[in-house]
Parts: structure tokens; C-alpha cells; sequence
């Protein structure tokens, strides 16, 4: 009897902590938002904020379905076994419809994949890797950002109109560098079959040996130089690339490198000429763009950062698939995000139904001095439609599907 | 030639930084045998601090002085840490004092983060220094010029304070036998505190002499904490030429690597790192490890003996009730109990050599992470099924093991926990760069358990049966004749030879066993998550578990699994605020200062004193 009793009572006591009652009956749509809020504060604070102003704009209007949005931000620490535990907690017991965030792509993957085995629809919004929705997508999960390959592939473009020659890479040896190099090698061959790469230089990830990288590239000579480091190992890069020299009379091509997240840091010491992917917000002269800058800016007295525009979109979509859906149902919600069209800042994006892929696009510019700081100038904005492989090509990339 | 010429030159002025920081790393722990995991926060906060002073103080004077400034007002802050922090737990076991600097780190993350904010910044340049000499031809920045300059004068200087002043007297004879400096008069606890202030300070002077070479941001602090280790053990522990030839070796090393193998650049450092410690085990200028140094310290250990009726009675209501969680708790607790089951494996599997063999590893997570590739590879590459992949896992961990240990088990101590951390970033660079093998930082993924396997509550069984089965069978293997035989080992070498014990051997096995261990809860994790990563073979998942194994009592038997569950459960709970990185780490600096012992170890004292036990009653 007294065992019993001992028993009934540890079990108890063993689920009180971990086991709040799923609230049925909800009052509002809860969407489920998984990201590096400590490791990559950087990153996700403007991106939360981007978020939380689409939100209050969207409940101020009446809400979703008749419902006010709730997101619940959870901090993974940068850790994919931790965001999948998360994701588990978010969908069974606070009562999420869907999960969406993350920029760090291995921990995109991870939910992703995790997102197939349950039956959870994920919506990822920043993660660039391309094996996101190509070799590793499955039906689950979609993308919002323009990949890593869209990027590379929009700066080709550029790089196959200038006369260059021979080319130097460089970027940090992870995945997204590696993916950006061999997205950019194969565009700019497509486009100009004699131009020769003579140097890949891969430092660590925030862990450059910059002057080392300068000499190196220096040493093997190149026409122009496609970058793909960011954050510090960009900073590093520049400085010393500057002080020695290298960029003089150079092409340089820099992915990400216009984003106000890695250009405003480096102030007055921005590279003028590089040509970039990037947001160059200030410029936003009308339209939807400048609306959302004003907005932006009129509630957080800052500056939107390409974060803010991404966490914004994230909403703007989610709201959009729940309007089409017309339901919080998972099956009803996957079929409402294949082709969705919606409006954004940018204009109008599609999720792809072919490989659940936004085209939401990117800008392309130079960069030039302003005020003590770097910016983008003669800048275009390049509709991510036009910058994906063929249908063929994607489908024999997407084996699961 | 003239190429040659300005690389070098580059690495030199590379060097700089690395030893400045190195050099203080080295001090502290040749003095006060601290492993201060926190030396990385203190180059961190050189630069920030730094940073800010060179915004306020204008021109060439301003900017020398801001960067002296940073590195004393950094001293003041490690001696803060040092006093408030360090002192009350110089007494506790050995190595005890590096979880009180993981809190640290956590609480300097988030101050940092209130100070300075998120977004990096990028350092000033140094003025009058900001143009190129050409060298041969070849352009060489003035300011690296200026950095390998200054650096042997910091060498001189540091070498004369400590060779020919009575306070380097004192620190020598410190670093030789601190209990006979005691004995002689020597106030030891400001001898800490100030050599504490010199390693701190120094810390900050290579975080601030950066800044026009870089900047400061909020990730740097783990960054170099890698790089620093590793040119202390090269160099050898406590000694300064060691760190200086050691920071000059790694950088000029990785300069070449840069232009000549662009894809070794994680490797390299830790391939010098093995190759010199298998030729020269304790570095190019380190001394002998005196024996015993880092045998037990504090008073000798409570004899084990099989767990009690009330104990058994309890763990079997525990299991009873944790048996019954998926019938009356929900998806989640199971899958919250589940991720602890595995983390506290882990650490039972690391506890088991640690505290049974005296053998502390800081590469543990080559085995978890190991055995998780093991099953990982084996799905993705040959489609093997998830059972017999589950199985494999444990075995490929315990033959890593095997290896591993055979290669790091001719040193002890300190250098043995860092020949055991080199091979595990080894292991993880090799995983991290194979992309086509091993999918790099995209890591594996679609690893899910068989069909019958794949529910929450079936997984949850298994994650019971193996979880709880595989500490039972370490607490188990602590009983048997082989456990105490690994304890006699520990405890005297010599007189463990005499009875006839093949110690080494027997550490070996101990080794490999707990590598297998670890190897499961690995195969455990992997299909849990679905996927596996590089991040799990890190030096962050190695001190997740060496951690909790102080935290819980690391001379306890059950320590290893009620910290790992204290502090999982902790973790679920604060990630949910903001700011939950300096409330973390303010809760294990306040467990550590209250419970020396750790939490299982104070509590069967307290126990003791309130007579609820009787004394030399064993620990539980």
C-alpha cells in the first residue's frame, strides 16, 4: 500500500515539471519560433523585431482566421540537438501549428529533417544551404531567403560582364562557403567558359588568418576575388586587404557583404567597388519597401537590418498560408504553402511548388562611401525566379520528393 | 624569398597576440594549477574594453595607453574573479576550480552583451602606424612591425619579473611545491590573487593589441580558447620561452598552411599539437609533472560499497515511476527525459574513468560524437539497419577508444587531458573538412530509428533500458574486482604494481570501456535527433560533461548522473528567459562556492554531521 503511494506520488511529481496541460480550445494561432537569440545576437534581434512588428500589424487588423498570431521564441544555443527538443515541446504541448526560424544552417537541417519524420510543417527562414530544400528537402519544409545558390548566381552575372580573367576565392570552410564557391564556379563557367579559378583560399570560420590570406591570394595574382567571408573574418579580410593592397585594380565580388549586418560594422573602411548582394534600405525612394522601412523605424528607432526585412516576410507568409489554408491543419497548411503568392515588402514571392523555394530575390549594387559609412549605390533588385536552375535540373536535385 | 620573408613576418606578428594571452594561461596554471577556461572572457573583455577606451583617448598616445589601460583594468577584473570566485574553492578536489570558470564565462557572455551590444566592431587602427613598409618589395603592415617589436620586450620583461625579482622567486617556488611556500610564510592567497592579476592582465593586453589587426565581438572568447590551449602544452605548462617558440611555431606554421594546404587550417594546429607531445610529453620546455601532484587531493575518499535496501528501494521506485512517465506525463516530458537519460550516460561513462581512474579527459566528446557517426555513417552509407547500426555504434567508440587511449596513456595528469583533447579536435576537424564523407558542418541527417522504434513512448523505453542499463552496468563494472583494481591504480601506482596490477593496462581498459559507453549514448542521441553534427564532437560537449560531474561530486559514485540531471533540467527551464547565460552561470558559481563537494558529495556530508549516517558509511 505505503509503495503504492510512494510510486503514484514520484510519478507525479516526475511529470508535474514537464507536463503543463496542452491548452485546448486555443484563443490564439501559436507559431513556434526556434532561433540563436544568444549565439547570434547580431542576427536574430533585428530579425525577432522585423517579426514582432508583423505580428502586432497583422493582430491590429483583426488577426488570422479570426484569431490574434502568437510566436513563442525559444533560444536553442546554437545547438541542433537542442532546437529539435525545442521543436518537440513547441508542437505538443504549447500548442504550435507550425515551427519556423533558425539561421545557422545545420540546425535548419536538423529541423527539417525532423519536421518530415513527425509530420511538422517548418518554415525556414534564413538558413541559405541549399541542400535545405534541394538534396536533403523534403515535403515539410520550406524556405523563405534567396539561397546561397540564387546569390552566387546573381553576382556571376555580374562578374561575367566585367573582363576578368582569373579568379581567387575565398571563404570560411564550412558548408555555406563551399556551397556559395561551387554555386559561383558553376554560374560564371555557364557564362564565360574562359575564365580560369587560380587560387580557393578556406580559412576557419571565424577564425581567419587574414594577413596570411591577403599574401596568399596576392601572391597567385588573380583578375578578381569572389568573397564570401562575413561577421569578423570579413572585417579582418578588408582591413588587411586594404592596408596591403590587394584590392587596387582588382574585381571584387562579395557575397552578403552589402547587408547592413556586415557592412555598417566596418563604417568608413567599407570597400568602394566591391560588388555585392545586399539591402540597401536608405535608398528606398516609395512602395511597399519604404512603407515597411518607416514602420520599422518609427517603432524601434533603429535601422532595419536584412534580418528585420526576412522576419517580417516570415510573418507576412505564414499569415498568408494560414488565410489560403483557411485551417491550422498541417496537411491543409503544406498544400496552402505550394505555390503561395505573397505580397511582401519586395513585391510579390512564390513559394515554389517544385522545390518549396521562395523567389524572393536579393539586391545587387556596388559599394560606395556615404556619410562615414559604407553603402550600396547603382544598386538593382534581382527577382529570384531568375536565378534557379532549370525545372529538370531542380527535380533530379530533390531525390525525396 | 622575399615571399618567404613577409610570411614569416605575418606569423610573427600573429604570434603576438597568441602568446600575450597564452603566456598569461600558462602563468596561472604553472602557479595556482587552475585550468581557467575563462582566459578566453579575459581576452575578450581586453578587446571591448580597449575598444571603447580608444574611442575616448585621441591619438598615438591615446591609443598605447587605452591598450595598457584595457589590460590592467582586465587584471582588475580577474582578480575580482579571482577573490570572489576562486578563493572560497582553492580546497576542493583538483580541477574543481574550472567549473567555477565556466560560470564565469556565461556571466561575462552576457555582460558583455549588455555593455557592448550585439553587433561586432571593428578595431581603430593604430595611429601612425596605419600604412605598409615594403620589405623586398613584399608590403608588411607598420603595425605588425610595431606588434613583433613590442612582443619579446613583454618576453624580457616577464621573464626578468619572474627569474630575478623576489616576487618571481616566490612564484617559482609556487609553481614547484605550493604546500612549502605556505609553510614557509608565504602568503599564498595573494600570491594567487597577484598572479592572477598578471594572467588576467595579459590576457587583456592581447585582446586590446588586436583591435587595429581586427576587432572585438562577441564570439572570440571560445574562438581562441583552442589556440591558447593548445601553444601552452606545445610550449609546456608554466613555462614562458615554451609559449613564446610555441605561439611563433603555431603561427608561422599556419601561415605556410594558408597559402600552401588552404583546406588544413583547422588540423594543422592540433596535428603539431600531437606530434609534439608524443615526442616530447610534457611539451618543448615543460618539466615533469611531480608524481602525486594530481593524484586525490583533500581528504581521501569514503571506501564504496554496494548501494544499501533504502537506496535499492528508492532507485526502484525511481524507475518505477520513470516506467509509468509515458502513461500519465506527456510527449514531452518523455522527450525531456530522454535527452537527459542520454546526457546522463555521458557522463556517467566520463565519471567513470575520471573519478574511478583519476584520468581526466577533456575529449570525451570524441566518443559520444564518435559513436553517433559510427551509427550516422553506417545508415547513410550502407543503408545498414538502425539495429544493428545502433549496435556497431558502441563498438566503433570502444575501438577509438582502444587507440586513443593507447596513444595518450604514457602521460598523466594535465598533459594526458590535453593529448586526449587534441585528438578529439583531431577527430573533429577530420569530420568537420571530409564533406563528401561525412557532410562536414551539414552534418547527417534523416538518421531515425527502425519503424517500431520510431514513436516517442517506444523510444522512450529504449532510451530506459539502455540509459539506465548502461549506468547500472558502469556502477556495476565499479564493484567488480576490476573497478577496484582501476582505483588501486589511482590511489598508488607503486603499490598497485607490487599486488600485480599492470596499472596502465588496466587504465586502457577503463578507457576503452568508457569510450564504448560513451559510444552508446551516442547511438542513443543520434537517433533521437535524427541528425548529428560536428558541434556534438566539440570541446563544448567534453566540458558539458566534465562539468556536471563536478557539479554532482566527482567523488561520488551517482555524481555524474545527478548533476547531469540538475543541470539539464536547469537548462530546459532558464533557456526560456532572456539573459539565462549569467543566471546559469551565477547558479553553478554559487552551487560551486556552497557545495565543494559537489551536490551528491556535500549532501552525504551533511547527512554525516546531522548523524543520519554513519561516518566512513561509504558513498552512495
Amino acid at each position: 500500500m505505503k509503495f503504492r503511494k510512494i510510486l503514484i506520488s514520484a510519478t507525479a511529481a516526475l511529470a508535474f515539471g514537464a507536463s503543463a496541460p496542452i491548452a485546448f480550445a486555443q484563443e490564439t494561432i501559436v507559431i513556434g519560433e526556434i532561433n540563436h537569440y544568444k549565439r547570434m545576437a547580431a542576427f536574430a534581434g533585428p530579425y525577432k523585431q522585423g517579426l514582432e512588428l508583423a505580428v502586432e500589424q497583422i493582430n491590429a487588423s483583426g488577426g488570422v482566421l479570426g484569431k490574434p498570431l502568437e510566436f513563442i521564441f525559444r533560444d536553442d544555443q546554437g545547438k541542433p540537438g537542442e532546437a529539435i527538443k525545442i521543436a518537440e515541446e513547441l508542437m505538443t504541448r504549447d500548442g504550435a501549428v507550425m515551427l519556423t526560424g533558425t539561421i545557422l544552417s545545420h540546425v535548419g537541417l536538423a529541423i527539417s529533417s525532423f519536421a518530415a519524420e513527425k509530420g511538422y510543417l517548418y518554415l525556414a527562414a534564413e538558413p541559405l544551404a541549399d541542400a535545405l530544400v534541394w538534396e536533403k528537402g523534403n515535403d515539410y519544409t520550406f524556405r523563405l531567403r534567396a539561397s546561397c545558390y540564387m546569390q552566387a548566381a546573381m553576382l556571376a552575372e555580374e562578374a561575367a560582364k566585367t573582363d576578368a580573367v582569373t579568379y581567387a576565392t575565398i571563404a570560411p570552410n564550412y558548408a555555406y562557403g563551399k556551397d556559395a564557391v561551387a554555386a559561383f564556379k558553376e554560374a560564371l563557367t555557364a557564362l564565360r567558359p574562359d575564365v580560369e579559378f587560380v587560387t580557393e583560399q578556406w580559412p576557419g570560420l571565424f577564425k581567419i588568418d587574414a594577413g596570411a590570406e591577403v599574401q596568399a591570394i596576392e601572391r597567385a595574382n588573380p583578375d578578381a576575388i569572389f568573397n564570401v567571408t562575413f561577421g569578423g573574418d570579413l572585417a579582418k579580410f578588408v582591413r588587411e586587404g586594404t592596408t596591403r593592397g590587394l584590392f587596387e585594380g582588382r574585381t571584387v565580388l562579395g557575397l552578403l557583404t552589402g547587408e547592413p549586418e556586415y557592412l555598417e560594422p566596418l563604417k568608413d573602411e567599407a570597400p568602394e567597388g566591391w560588388i555585392v548582394t545586399g539591402y540597401p534600405w536608405y535608398d528606398m525612394k516609395e512602395g511597399a519597401n519604404k512603407v515597411f522601412v518607416d514602420e520599422y523605424m518609427a517603432r524601434y528607432d533603429a535601422t532595419p537590418k536584412i534580418g528585420s526585412l526576412v522576419g517580417y516576410m516570415t510573418v507576412q507568409s505564414i499569415a498568408a498560408a494560414l488565410t489560403r489554408a483557411g485551417s491550422t491543419d498541417t496537411a491543409a497548411l503544406v498544400a496552402a504553402f505550394k505555390g503561395l503568392k505573397v505580397n511582401s515588402p519586395l513585391g510579390e514571392i512564390e513559394f515554389r511548388g517544385l522545390d518549396h523555394q521562395s523567389t524572393m530575390g536579393a539586391f545587387v549594387g556596388k559599394i560606395a562611401l556615404r556619410d562615414g559609412g559604407g553603402v550600396m549605390v547603382d544598386w538593382v533588385y534581382k527577382d529570384g525566379a531568375n536565378y534557379l536552375p532549370s525545372d529538370e535540373v531542380v527535380k533530379s536535385l530533390r531525390p525525396n520528393s | 624569398m622575399s615571399f618567404f620573408l613577409a610570411q614569416i613576418l605575418t606569423g610573427l606578428a600573429n604570434a603576438a597576440t597568441l602568446f600575450l594571452v597564452a603566456s598569461g594561461l600558462s602563468l596561472i596554471f604553472g602557479v595556482t594549477r587552475i585550468v581557467n577556461f575563462a582566459h578566453g572572457s579575459f581576452y575578450m573583455l581586453g578587446a571591448f574594453i580597449g575598444y571603447s577606451l580608444m574611442q575616448v583617448l585621441p591619438g598615438a598616445i591615446g591609443f598605447w595607453s587605452s591598450v595598457l589601460l584595457a589590460g590592467l583594468l582586465v587584471g582588475v577584473i580577474g582578480v575580482i574573479v579571482e577573490v570572489c570566485v576562486l578563493r572560497p574553492v582553492y580546497k576542493a578536489p583538483e580541477l574543481f576550480q574550472l567549473v567555477a570558470t565556466f560560470g564565469v564565462i556565461l556571466v561575462i557572455q552576457d555582460l558583455a552583451l549588455l555593455t557592448w551590444g550585439a553587433v561586432d566592431v571593428l578595431g581603430p587602427r593604430a595611429p601612425g602606424l596605419k600604412g605598409v613598409v615594403r620589405i623586398l618589395g613584399e608590403p608588411v603592415p607598420k603595425y605588425d612591425l610595431a606588434i613583433i617589436a613590442i612582443t619579446p620586450f613583454v618576453l624580457f620583461a616577464l621573464w626578468y619579473l619572474i627569474s630575478k625579482t623576489r616576487l618571481g622567486i616566490l612564484v617559482r617556488a609556487a609553481t614547484q611545491d605550493r604546500e612549502m611556500v605556505g609553510a614557509l610564510g608565504v602568503n599564498q592567497a595573494w600570491l594567487f590573487t597577484g598572479v592572477f592579476f598578471l594572467g588576467a592582465t595579459l590576457a587583456g593586453l592581447g585582446g586590446a593589441i588586436q583591435l587595429p589587426k581586427g576587432g572585438a565581438d562577441l564570439l572570440m572568447d571560445f574562438n581562441i580558447l583552442a589556440a591558447i590551449f593548445v601553444v601552452v602544452v606545445i610550449g609546456g605548462m608554466g613555462s614562458l620561452p615554451g609559449a613564446y617558440v610555441a605561439a611563433v611555431l603555431i603561427s608561422v606554421l599556419n601561415v605556410f598552411g594558408v597559402t600552401y594546404l588552404p583546406q588544413s587550417t583547422l588540423v594543422l594546429m592540433f596535428v603539431v599539437m600531437a606530434v609534439v607531445l608524443m615526442i616530447k610529453p610534457y611539451g618543448l620546455f615543460g618539466r615533469e609533472e611531480v608524481a602525486g601532484e594530481h593524484g586525490q587531493v583533500g581528504e581521501p575518499e569514503q571506501p564504496i560499497k554496494p548501494a544499501g535496501s533504502k537506496v535499492r528501494m528508492l532507485v526502484a521506485v525511481l524507475l518505477a515511476a520513470l516506467a509509468m512517465v509515458p502513461v500519465v506525463g506527456s510527449n514531452f516530458a518523455q522527450i525531456l527525459i530522454t535527452d537527459i537519460l542520454i546526457f546522463c550516460l555521458f557522463a556517467a561513462s566520463l565519471h567513470f574513468i575520471l573519478g574511478l581512474g583519476g584520468l581526466v579527459s577533456f575529449g570525451h566528446a570524441a566518443f559520444f560524437g564518435g559513436g553517433a557517426y559510427v551509427a550516422a555513417l553506417l545508415v547513410t552509407h550502407a543503408n545498414t539497419p538502425m539495429e544493428l547500426a545502433f549496435i556497431l555504434a558502441p563498438l566503433g567508440a570502444g575501438f577509438a577508444a582502444v587507440i586513443i587511449g593507447w596513444l595518450s596513456m604514457r602521460l598523466t595528469g594535465v598533459y594526458f587531458a590535453m593529448l586526449t583533447l587534441a585528438f578529439a579536435q583531431l577527430i573533429w576537424s577530420l569530420v568537420y573538412q571530409w564533406g563528401d564523407f561525412t557532410g562536414g558542418d551539414d552534418g547527417l541527417v534523416d538518421i531515425w530509428p527502425a519503424a517500431w522504434l520510431s514513436g516517442t513512448t517506444s523510444y522512450y523505453y529504449l532510451t530506459l533500458i539502455f540509459g539506465i542499463g548502461g549506468i547500472i552496468l558502469i556502477r556495476h563494472v565499479a564493484h567488480s574486482p576490476f573497478g577496484y583494481a582501476l582505483r588501486a591504480s589511482r590511489d598508488s601506482a607503486r603499490q598497485a604494481e607490487a599486488t600485480g596490477i599492470h596499472t596502465k593496462r588496466v587504465q586502457w581498459a577503463a578507457f576503452t570501456f568508457a569510450g564504448s559507453m560513451a559510444g552508446l549514448s551516442g547511438a542513443l542521441f543520434v537517433f533521437s535527433k535524427g541528425s548529428i553534427f560536428p558541434t556534438e564532437l566539440e570541446i563544448a560537449r567534453s566540458f558539458d560533461a566534465l562539468i556536471v560531474i563536478f557539479l554532482g561530486g566527482v567523488k561520488t559514485l551517482s555524481g555524474a548522473v545527478v548533476g547531469g540531471a540538475s543541470l539539464e533540467f536547469v537548462k530546459d527551464f532558464l533557456t526560456r528567459f532572456d539573459y539565462w547565460r549569467m543566471t546559469l552561470g551565477i547558479l553553478i558559481i554559487v552551487v560551486v562556492i556552497l557545495a565543494p563537494e559537489g551536490i551528491v558529495g556535500t549532501l552525504s556530508k551533511l547527512k554525516q554531521r546531522l548523524g543520519l549516517k554513519q561516518r566512513g558509511g561509504g558513498s552512495s
